[in-house]
This record gives C-alpha cells, sequence and structure tokens, in this order.
C-alpha cells in the first residue's frame, strides 16, 4: 500500500464529520468529487479558498479543509470576485446551490459569467430549496411538486448551463451525482481553466424533492440520473419533444477567446501608470 | 479485489453503494448499512466510494 495519505484525510475536516445533510443527499457525492478534483489539479492546497452563499449545498466549504467563507445569501460571487480581485494567485472556488445562484444571486451570477473572472462555480442543482422545506427553486421542473408548488409548478425553469453560456461563460459543463467520475473531470477542467467556469452537478434530495415527487429512494434518484441522462452530441440531434424530461450532459461551453478579468485589470494598471 | 474499510459512524444508510454496484458486492444489514459480502466479485472500481455522500467508504488496494 502506498505512503500516501487518503484524499479524505488530506481534504476532509474529519472532526466535523458526519455533515448535517440527510441520509442519500447528493451534496456529500459533490464534495466527494470537488476534492478529488483539486487533488488531481494538483494546485497547492494552500491556495485554494472555497467561498459559499447560503443553503444546504453552501455547508459544504466547512467539511473541507481549505480557507473557506460562508457568506450572504446569493452573494457568494460578489465576495469570491473581491478575493480573487485581491489577490488573483489564488484558485477561488464559489460551491453554492440553484436557489442561492440563480434566484437570490441571480444577477450575480449573469454578471460574473460575463465579466469572465477567473473563478470555477460548482452549482449544486437539486431543483428545490433544500434547507428552508422544499419549496420550489428557479430550476424546479414544470409541473414537480413542491411546499409551493404542491398542484405542480408553472414556472418554467431555468437552464443553468444555457443560461450561462448565454452570459458569457468561458467554459461551461454539467454532470449528475451518478456520472461521478464525468463530473470530477469537469470541476478539474473548470479549476484549469483561466477564466469564468461553471460546473452544474445535478444532484439528488431524497427527503423533499424526491420524496414529493414519488422519485424513491436516494438510489432510485440516482438510477433515474443514469436513465434520464443524454450527452450533450446526442441531445443535439433531438427534438425538443424528445428532450422532455431529459438531462443533457456534456460540456456547453468551453472557449478562450475572451480576455480573463483579473488580466484585463492589470493591464489597465500598466497604462495608467503610462506603460503603454 | 479491493480492501474494504467502512466508518459504521459515517454511515447513514442511504443504500446507494451497495443498490449501484456494479458487481453487487454488497449486502446490507438490518440498517441497511453495507455488507462486503463478496469480496472475490469486486472489480475495484471504487464506484461505492466515490458515490458515498458521508465519506464512511475507502476501497484501499491490495499490495
Amino acid at each position: 500500500m502506498s505512503e500516501k495519505q487518503h484524499v479524505f484525510d488530506t481534504f476532509l475536516r474529519q472532526d466535523k464529520l458526519p455533515h448535517i445533510w440527510c441520509p442519500g443527499c447528493g451534496n456529500g457525492i459533490v464534495i466527494n468529487a470537488l476534492i478529488r478534483a483539486i487533488e488531481k489539479t494538483e494546485i497547492d492546497p494552500d491556495n485554494v479558498v472555497i467561498v459559499s452563499g447560503i443553503g444546504c449545498s453552501s455547508r459544504a466549504n466547512g467539511y473541507m479543509n481549505f480557507c473557506a467563507l460562508h457568506t450572504n445569501h446569493g452573494r457568494a460571487l460578489p465576495y469570491a470576485t473581491g478575493v480573487k480581485m485581491f489577490n488573483p494567485k489564488l484558485k477561488v472556488i464559489v460551491v453554492t446551490g440553484d436557489g442561492d445562484c440563480t434566484s437570490i444571486g441571480g444577477n450575480h451570477f449573469i454578471h460574473a459569467c460575463r465579466r469572465n473572472i477567473d473563478i470555477t462555480t460548482v452549482v449544486f442543482n437539486n431543483n428545490n430549496y433544500g434547507m428552508t422545506g422544499g419549496q420550489f427553486s428557479p430550476t424546479t421542473p414544470l409541473g414537480s411538486k413542491t411546499k409551493t408548488s404542491v398542484y405542480g409548478s408553472i414556472d418554467t425553469p431555468f437552464d443553468i448551463c444555457s443560461l450561462a453560456a448565454a452570459a458569457g461563460a468561458t467554459y461551461v459543463a454539467r454532470s449528475t451525482v451518478y456520472h461521478v467520475n464525468m463530473l470530477i473531470n469537469q470541476i478539474a477542467e473548470g479549476i484549469n481553466h483561466q477564466g469564468f467556469s461553471v460546473v452544474e452537478a445535478v444532484c439528488d434530495c431524497p427527503t423533499l424533492y424526491g420524496r414529493l415527487n414519488k422519485k424513491g429512494a436516494a438510489p432510485d434518484m440516482l438510477l433515474g440520473f443514469k436513465e434520464n441522462a443524454v450527452m450533450k452530441a446526442k441531445a443535439d440531434t433531438m427534438t425538443e419533444e424528445e428532450l422532455k424530461g431529459k438531462i443533457v450532459i456534456g460540456n456547453f461551453a468551453k472557449r478562450v477567446d475572451r480576455k480573463e478579468y483579473t488580466a484585463q485589470y492589470d493591464s489597465i494598471i500598466e497604462s495608467a501608470k503610462g506603460g503603454h | 479485489m479491493g480492501k474494504f474499510e467502512f466508518n459504521e459512524k459515517l454511515c447513514k444508510a442511504c443504500g446507494i453503494c451497495a443498490v449501484l454496484c456494479p458487481k453487487q458486492v454488497y449486502d446490507r444489514d438490518e440498517e441497511g448499512k453495507p455488507i462486503f459480502a463478496r469480496p472475490e466479485d469486486c472489480i475495484d472500481c471504487k464506484l461505492c466510494e466515490l458515490r458515498c455522500p458521508d465519506f464512511a467508504i475507502r476501497m484501499g488496494e491490495n499490495e
């Protein structure tokens, strides 16, 4: 056996475990993928800052052994932008939920995408507000039941990846907690990408969303992700009708044509000094 | 064949490891926690370790 310490011992705060999440909650799987992605990229753990907002998902950085910033609801990205602007050498990772990111922090999200600042955002999308009791969120699918849409949601959901790509994020990808190896690769690619990267991790909420929509226990929900997942290349050839209820996974955007924000800011400082 | 290390204190008996194991090496006890029943079938894919939401499973490599 190798001498190397297990990734759980290196990157998890063992004294904080077990975590507060329900049995089978996908959030733990996303953390597992995130620490493995950080291990894979071989970046210096001392230079990693994990910023979160409010929600079930935003508890995540309390369990990981990196510098952590637990901020106001929806405001993880503004704080992360501040951290990155202060010290561009840091690797800033934002962990946020679907409600935190696209509802309360929706405007911050699209503007961070537009700026193309080098931050990796991991969105834990469980289709509802888990922490407050299962209200519908901007990603709750049409017709789905939640505590505040007992007859089925009538709001058309956001597609986080399409939203991010349209707003100008330069790396956008989606995976599910069933497809863990893909999720690890996408997060690692997002961390290595110079610019704003968004990785949407579709996760299960067996206690609230799953129970109200009769999706079964946690393993059944994961098997549902397996059945309904469609790769992006295949999805591009399918009609809207065929894609109903499917989860499109894969890469949505990977661009290198736009300059990173802190680099642009540095060049402004140079020119203000009369450099060129 | 993987070397199964299990932290019972962290396990919340969700069943993901046992149900989603591609080789079905696990049985579940009366609480729903995994029992590494068929180690000879394990192909060391580590999917149970990766998919465990509670960091309760470590599949070490044998020498």
